[in-house]
């Protein structure tokens, strides 16, 4: 269990992570999602006890990193890949990262077996491709058999076997019951191996929720229609009972009504329709939304409504945002439900 | 934290790359190819030398007169040993390996320094023995006195020169700017600064110089230098202390 409490970081004047307060807890993969620059990488060095926090406080099981017994062992990390020695060999790189944890070499042999870089444990790191480095940083994360592992970006790079291979790594070893915190700025990366989700932008806590609400809350499907009479098509659908919401340039957005029944009213009406057209926000839409919140809501601090003109409460806000967040939540682009 | 399996670490660290075993290989070669090829030429040319000169002839310091090479490459094995782990951004494994950075920063430099300081005995002997093989009638026998003090001085003085730099590099992370600061310093600035009668009395408190006083064996004429040979060991073991002290105290404070 990693629990971070009022982290923050500043650098200068930049404040590079901002007052964050999560909890990363075993037999799951957590996600931490964030465009660059939002203070992922900054966040795991102060796990790491690598950086000192500003202020806050973090813990690994309870205990401040520096307090760990042979750290290794009880949290494992891969944070570049390129951050070893190229001339040293694979198996040197990891021998000495294991004796100074007292992990027995034997170990080093497993893990290099693990990822599938025995037959080049004695050839020096500075020839390896960037997978092979991956593999060679994930070894060292495993190293110690630790209970909480965390990965920073770990699929950066791979070919679509080396992803495939590390999400099921990732996978089995929450399985196994460890901590698993792994960071990204793919979205769709994330849905297909977190289970909970740590979403941060600009440094903030964006949101913090299990995959299924944030997919359930985020991924909407809804029909965009288009008409030369516009108020009429209102009228209609109106009298169908059937919600709607604005969209951009005057087109009319529809939950939850399928775009053939509504293209037969249309036709029953006699309406001319210019548009009629099924859709899915993509979760990569909603997160790249929410990340897009903390710009504005780091440039213009307090009212975020009064930016653009009116707030769009309950257009999807997830659980445990704590309506920091969530009140903004909508964005320009964002249909605004009518009732 | 068990101290004895960061040394084991770190003692695979550092045999474990090429290039930093290479330095010290270079260092012993280039002291004792140098040192014997200007004791052959002191040899040679000891006739036209003026009788004064002749008086204060001292063959052990000739022998030594590799070093003023040799140590450099003493230097760049004390820089790359700490920086390595700044420009390979292994230190962030290191210190998520060893958060006690006290541990690891003098756990890294005690193997160095054991290494380097074998290397430099093996070194200064070699160099010695070769030496006075080539001056021959002019040569100087370990059991003269202040002899052997000179020799297993000089191994000290190549060793404390890699600590020094270890101690910059741990300041300054960049192996090219230690390299770039300590490389002209000890072969120019250091140099420049005792050749200048004005400057002559501070460049001699500088660790090199004050260091080196402990390979002579035969004093220049009106020698009046305020230090004895250990005095000038003690010296320049302080300038090592003030690096490695500050080196510590800068690696404790910063983010890695
Ligand atoms: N040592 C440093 N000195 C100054 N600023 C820094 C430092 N490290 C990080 N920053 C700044 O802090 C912010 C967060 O950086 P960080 O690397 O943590 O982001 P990230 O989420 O990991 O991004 P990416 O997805 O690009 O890896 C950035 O604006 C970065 O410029
Ligand atoms: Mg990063």
């Amino acid at each position: 269990m990693i629990e971070l409490s009022g982290l923050t970081k500043r650098y200068g004047e930049r404040v590079a992570v901002n007052n964050l307060t999560f909890t990363v807890r075993p037999g799951i993969v957590t996600g931490f999602l964030g465009p660059n620059g939002a203070g992922k990488s900054t966040t795991m060095r102060m796990i790491l006890g690598l950086d000192r926090p500003s202020a806050g406080d973090v813990r690994i099981d309870g205990r401040h990193y520096a307090q760990l017994h042979d750290p290794l062992r009880q949290i494992g990390a891969l944070l570049d890949a390129k951050a070893m020695h190229g001339g040293r060999t694979a198996y040197n790189h990891l021998l000495c990262l294991a004796q100074s944890n007292g992990i027995p070499a034997s170990r080093v042999t497993e893990v290099l077996d693990t990822v599938g870089l025995t037959p080049v444990a004695r050839k020096r790191a500075k020839g390896f491709s960037l997978g092979m480095g991956q593999r060679l940083g994930i070894a060292g994360a495993l190293l110690g058999d630790p209970r909480i592992l965390m990965f920073d970006e770990p699929v950066n790079g791979l070919d679509p076997e080396g992803i495939h291979w590390i999400r099921n790594l990732m996978k089995s070893l929450a399985h196994q019951g460890r901590t698993v915190f792994v960071s990204s700025h793919l979205m769709s990366e994330m849905a297909l191996t977190a289970e909970h989700l740590v979403v941060i932008g600009q440094g903030r806590l964006m949101a913090d929720t299990s995959m299924a609400d944030f997919i359930r809350e985020n991924s909407r499907s809804y029909v965009t229609m288009r008409s030369p009479e516009r108020e009429r098509l209102l009228d209609v659908l109106h009298a169908a009972g059937i919600a709607v919401a604005d969209g951009p340039d005057g087109a009319v957005e529809v939950d939850g009504v399928a775009a053939p029944e509504l293209g037969e009213l249309a036709a029953r009406e006699r309406l001319v329709l210019h548009e009629l057209s099924p859709r899915q926000a993509s979760l990569e839409e909603a997160f790249m939304q929410l990340t897009a919140e903390s710009v504005e809501y780091h440039a213009h601090d307090g009212d975020p409504g009064a930016v653009r003109g009116g707030p769009a409460p309950g257009g999807g806000a997830t659980s445990g945002g704590e309506g920091q967040w969530g009140a903004g939540w909508g964005g320009p682009e964002q249909r605004r439900r009518k009732g | 934290m068990a101290v004895t399996q960061v040394v084991r670490s770190e003692w695979t660290k550092i045999r474990s790359v090429q290039s930093t075993v290479w330095t010290l290989g270079l260092a012993a070669v280039v002291t004792i190819g140098l040192g014997a090829l200007i004791s052959a030429l002191s040899k040679s040319e000891y006739e036209n030398l003026s009788p004064r000169d002749q008086l204060t002839f001292d063959p052990t310091f000739i022998s030594f007169a590799g070093l003023s090479l040799g140590q450099l490459a003493m230097v760049v094995f004390g820089v790359l040993v700490v920086s390595n782990e700044y420009s390979t951004g292994m230190i962030r494994m290191s210190l998520a390996a060893v958060p006690q950075r006290g541990t690891f920063f003098f756990s890294k430099v005690a193997v160095a320094t054991v290494l380097a300081l074998l290397v430099s005995l093996v070194t200064t002997f070699a160099t010695f023995f070769l030496g006075q093989a080539l001056l021959g009638n002019l040569s100087a026998s370990i059991g003269d006195p202040g002899v052997l003090r000179a020799v297993i001085g000089a191994a000290l003085y190549m060793t404390l020169m890699a600590v020094f730099s270890m101690g910059v590099a741990a300041m300054l992370r960049s192996p090219m700017l230690s390299l770039g600061i300590l490389v002209p310093f000890f072969f120019l600035v250091s140099s420049i600064l005792g050749a200048v009668s004005a400057t002559e009395k501070i460049g001699r408190f500088l660790p090199d110089q004050a260091g080196s006083k402990i390979m002579q064996v035969v004093a220049p004429l009106n020698d009046d230098t305020p230090y004895g040979p250990w005095g000038g060991l003690g010296i320049m073991a302080l300038w090592v202390i003030a690096s490695l002290a500050l080196g510590y105290a800068l690696l404790r404070h910063r983010d890695a």
